[in-house]
């Protein structure tokens, strides 16, 4: 049998109003509409349809079946660590005792859920090697925003005027545009061999620079081996070295930011520790700072004196918030479940399976797509899908070509340094079969773009929907449905 | 360990590549750093952890296990059961970013399906697929407002949550944005209207106004403010579930529209995860953060949804990106939208009718009570609003908790000039009875602490 995606037609939910009372909240028949001014008040409600119950669980129900996750198949979204989600961290999070759980109670009445933050805050410290860390930022990009303000936090105070952030060429998007969101100019530092060239950084490093950000292993792949000598770079310097941890999944365990001489570390918890993904949210970006840094962290700290947990407000050097109330609770919890699933032993034993996956797939393909910059690597590795040039081919065709042999692609074109490039990120819950699969399934449509070019073309066959026009919706642009309705 | 598929093939898997052992992988790592293991307690079957992790959180007091006023933000509305089985289909839940558009089309249509309904509910042109809360998408417009009018200032009301400001303050910071704050008037509890207008001036990029406030109460201002402004951007905050009866901020001009989904589709979770909702006009669509769905077609010309200008975005457009959001809330969206799926256009106007009403039940039976004024303020108000109280509000907490009542959010620390002070905040879910329950025991407090002063030594 083949993989084939469900296709159905979905009408959208204006296209399936059928006009029904609603039968899920309780009826108000003495409404008093003058308690609210007329200038303010609206006697009809908004126009959005009203649809039975039935109607609806279908309408959510084929839509799930036309979307690609990990439990429907192999999904080697590189730099994104989509690892297999336990499901017993979805059920307690199902739990009334975090659901029902307002975040203004009194602490008395919350101690449960604050001594598995507390827990939290000391269990990442230890993977991350840094003394405290605050479990505010809702996402990775939001925990390497909190580190670029904790940076001028720590360089107002010591009274130095730095606008500078580096970065090398191999950096995730989110790093400049972070940086720049907090006002630093960005300086890109070029890469030699797939890893920092020194020389150039050195260069670049002046009394002008504020923090150098750094993903380790980079996004090629390759660990930084030089990360020690980096870090002195800096440091002689006076600036700071921030570590983006959208890649820690390759070696928690094995060894640690702060021992590596990092200030600022994040972490990904819907990419390293196993919270989903949800279709590109909810994350949590939890940040870890050295000593000299932590007085800035954001309020709340969760603290404990004695066996009492409380939310520490009392740090008068904090920068303040960088989102409402503690952080994302519901996905903290669940990051909490799987690290103590794992253990420190089961982490490190994730993180070696995960470098042993995508080596072992890089060592099946590497014959059949140019694979730049060595062969070692961490948990994923960028191929190249140059070679099919000749046909006309480029690698977005074979990632469509992908969707029909059951898999969710790679990521494309990213990192910039290879050309058409395919970054592969298996995780550790692969099995080899899966993983055997997805070789076979590669090296076939080497072979496809070699004797019939067309298929991976007119690829997307299987999926719910044909190879998507782009630039129609570019020069088309409707974004709801009220633009239909106007004929847009 | 079985969420380690290939435990037992390592050896066969390393032999395959020329390896004989796990440590040649990391042979790159400065020596001088490795590190033998972590620290941390060993790794336990489900069963254990389970326990262990349901016991922890049944210590905690829920709004199930207590009578709760608490809002201040965050409303315990009734989540309809559609939501969390539909949004907890693991096809949605274990799926990211739809970069592959053919692949991702049931999560795109549901995004273009929400921001439909974001347009809907407040009137505006276009939304994006959301924002991480309330306080980061205020943060955002605020930013973006910069970026529209190439201005350097914005003004917002001091009645807001202080930590939604601290939010927009480090938001600000970096760029060097000016933020003013304008008072609020101690009779009504409502934005200073004159106060306001006298802040803004030629390099004001925005003014923030806030519909239900802070304090609960409605800014009547906010309906002609528009012709104040000049060119000056009015960004408006609100409660989606208020929009089932309140006009939608285009009605008022508003150029952003932001606020917190939780409301709706979104249970409590100790603060989050939620998601922060963005609307904004057509003209400004280039300008926005964030992710916006757009429609297409596939190469059949059969309908197909995709990530519409994604050369705003940071994985496009680094440095020069309308923001760094990456990972955003998109399950949150999903069971926002799929809330006014269920319950439609008449559920959304009972969400609202019910919380109001009953919050304007409760209001006049405190009033009723000695040593309570509520509502504090004479204006009108959605289903959140201010109690001001002869007591201590930290003695009058700790002694509702001991009758299993959440009082509601104390303001007296955070707004002083409020004296002795708190709000309550009602939905759908209380009944006649809960706000009966409130009221005795706000009776029997005072009655309590009254008798205890009578019979001293006076």
């Amino acid at each position: 049998m083949e993989y084939h995606a469900a296709r159905h037609n979905v009408p959208l939910l204006s296209e399936a109003n059928e006009e029904q009372d609603c039968c899920h909240i309780v009826e108000e028949p003495d409404f008093d509409w003058d308690l609210f001014p007329s200038s303010m008040r609206r006697m009809e409600g908004p126009p959005i349809p009203s649809i039975s119950e039935p109607s609806v669980a279908r309408h959510y129900t084929q839509l799930s079946q036309m979307n690609f996750g990990v439990d429907v198949g192999m999904y080697p979204l590189g730099s994104c660590t989509m690892k297999y989600n336990p499901k017993v961290s979805e059920s307690l999070a199902a739990h009334a005792g975090i659901v029902r759980l307002h975040p203004r109670e009194p602490e008395a009445a919350t101690q449960g859920i604050l001594r598995i933050l507390y827990e939290l805050q000391l269990m990442l410290a230890e993977i991350g090697g840094v003394p405290e860390v605050s479990l505010q930022p809702a996402a990775g990009a939001h925990g390497e925003f909190l580190g670029m303000r904790l940076v001028r936090a720590y360089f107002d105070d010591i009274g130095e005027d730095r606008n500078q952030v580096l970065l090398p060429d191999t950096s995730h998007g989110t790093n400049p545009a972070s940086a720049v969101m907090s006002g630093y100019e960005v300086l890109e530092v070029p890469s030699k061999e797939g890893t920092v060239d020194l020389d150039a950084l050195e260069k670049a490093v002046s009394d002008r620079t504020a923090a150098f950000m750094l993903t380790n292993p980079n996004t090629l792949g390759l660990f930084e081996h030089d990360v020690l000598e980096i870090a002195r770079i800096l440091h002689d310097k006076g600036a700071l070295l921030y570590y983006d941890g959208a890649n820690l999944n390759a070696i928690m365990g094995r060894v640690r930011p702060g021992d590596m001489n990092y200030d600022i570390v994040h972490f990904n918890l819907h990419k390293t520790f196993a919270t989903p993904h949800g279709g590109g949210g909810p994350g949590s970006g939890p940040v870890g700072v050295t000593e000299e840094l932590a007085k800035y962290l954001p309020v709340p700290m969760v603290a404990r004196e004695e066996s009492v947990y409380y939310l520490d407000y009392d740090r008068p050097d904090s920068i303040g918030k960088v989102r409402s109330f503690v952080g994302s609770t519901g996905v903290l919890l669940r990051a909490y479940t799987y690290i103590r699933l794992m253990g420190g032993d089961g982490l490190r034993r994730a993180a070696e399976l995960s470098v042993l996956n995508s080596n072992y797939l890089a060592h099946r393909l590497k014959d059949h797509y140019p694979m730049p910059y060595g062969s070692l690597r961490k948990h994923e590795f960028v191929l190249s899908g140059s070679s099919m040039k000749d046909k006309g081919l480029r690698t977005l065709d074979v990632a469509k070509r992908l969707i029909d042999h059951g898999f969710h692609p790679p990521t494309i074109y990213f990192p910039l340094l290879v050309e058409e490039a395919l970054m592969i990120e298996p995780t550790e819950t692969e099995s080899r079969r899966d993983l055997d699969a997805f070789a076979d399934a590669m090296i076939k449509i080497a072979e496809e773009a070699e004797a019939n070019p067309q298929l991976l073309r007119d690829a997307p066959m299987k999926a719910p929907v044909g190879r998507v026009d782009e630039v129609y919706g570019a020069r088309n642009p409707v974004y709801c449905w009220q633009d239909m309705e106007k004929g847009g | 360990m079985q969420y380690l598929p290939n435990e037992s093939m390592v050896d066969a898997m390393l032999e395959e590549m020329g390896l004989t052992s796990i440590d040649a992988l990391y042979a790159d790592v400065p020596e001088s750093v490795r590190i033998d293991g972590l620290k941390l307690p060993p790794g336990m079957p489900e069963q254990e952890v389970a326990a262990e992790v349901e016991g922890l959180l049944s210590d905690n007091v829920t709004t199930q296990d207590f009578l709760s006023f608490l809002g201040g933000g965050m409303y315990d509305h009734y989540v309809p059961a559609t939501v969390p089985a539909l949004a907890g289909r693991a096809e949605f839940y274990t799926s990211y970013t739809p970069y592959q558009p053919e692949t991702s089309q049931g999560m795109l249509q549901a995004m273009f399906e929400y921001q439909s309904l974001v347009c809907a509910i407040t009137g505006m042109d276009v939304s994006n697929i959301s924002m991480y809360d309330g306080a980061t998408a205020l943060a955002e417009a605020a930013l973006m407002a910069v970026r529209v009018t190439r201005k350097e200032k914005v003004v917002v009301p001091v009645a807001m949550d202080p930590e939604k400001r601290s939010v927009l303050g480090n938001y600000l910071y970096g760029a060097g944005i000016e933020v003013v704050d304008v008072d609020y008037h101690p009779d009504t509890g409502q934005l200073n209207r004159d106060l306001l207008v006298r802040a803004v001036d030629e390099d004001t990029a925005a003014v923030y106004i806030e519909n239900p406030n802070y304090f609960g109460c409605l800014e009547e201002t906010l309906v002609d403010i528009k012709d104040d402004l000049g060119k000056t951007l009015l960004m408006v905050g609100t409660n989606p579930v208020a929009l089932g009866i309140l006009r939608p901020p285009a009605d008022f001009g508003a150029d952003i529209v932001v606020g917190d989904g939780q409301p709706l589709g979104n249970p409590l979770n100790y603060g989050g995860p939620t998601l922060g909702f963005f609307a904004t006009r057509r003209s400004y669509t280039r300008q926005m953060p964030g992710r916006i769905i757009g429609l297409t077609k596939d190469a059949d010309g059969n309908r197909a949804f995709h990530m519409a200008l994604q050369t705003r975005e940071q994985h496009i457009r680094r440095s020069k990106a309308t923001s760094n959001i990456c990972t955003n809330e998109n399950l949150n969206a999903l069971a926002f939208a799929i809330h006014l799926a269920t319950v439609g256009k008449g559920g959304l106007v009972r969400m609202a009718q019910a919380s109001a009403n009953r919050a304007h039940s409760l209001a006049r039976a405190i009033d009723a009570i000695e040593g309570f004024k509520a509502p504090l303020f004479g204006s009108s108000f959605f289903n959140e609003f201010v109690v001001g109280t002869d007591h201590e509000v930290g003695e009058l907490t700790a002694a509702m908790l001991m009758e299993d009542i959440f009082l509601g959010v104390p303001l007296t620390r955070d707004f002083p000039d409020l004296g002795e002070a708190f709000m309550l905040a009602t939905t759908e879910r209380h009944t006649g009875a809960d706000l009966d329950d409130l009221a005795v025991a706000l009776k029997a407090f005072h009655d309590g602490a009254s008798n205890w002063f009578a019979g001293g030594d006076l």
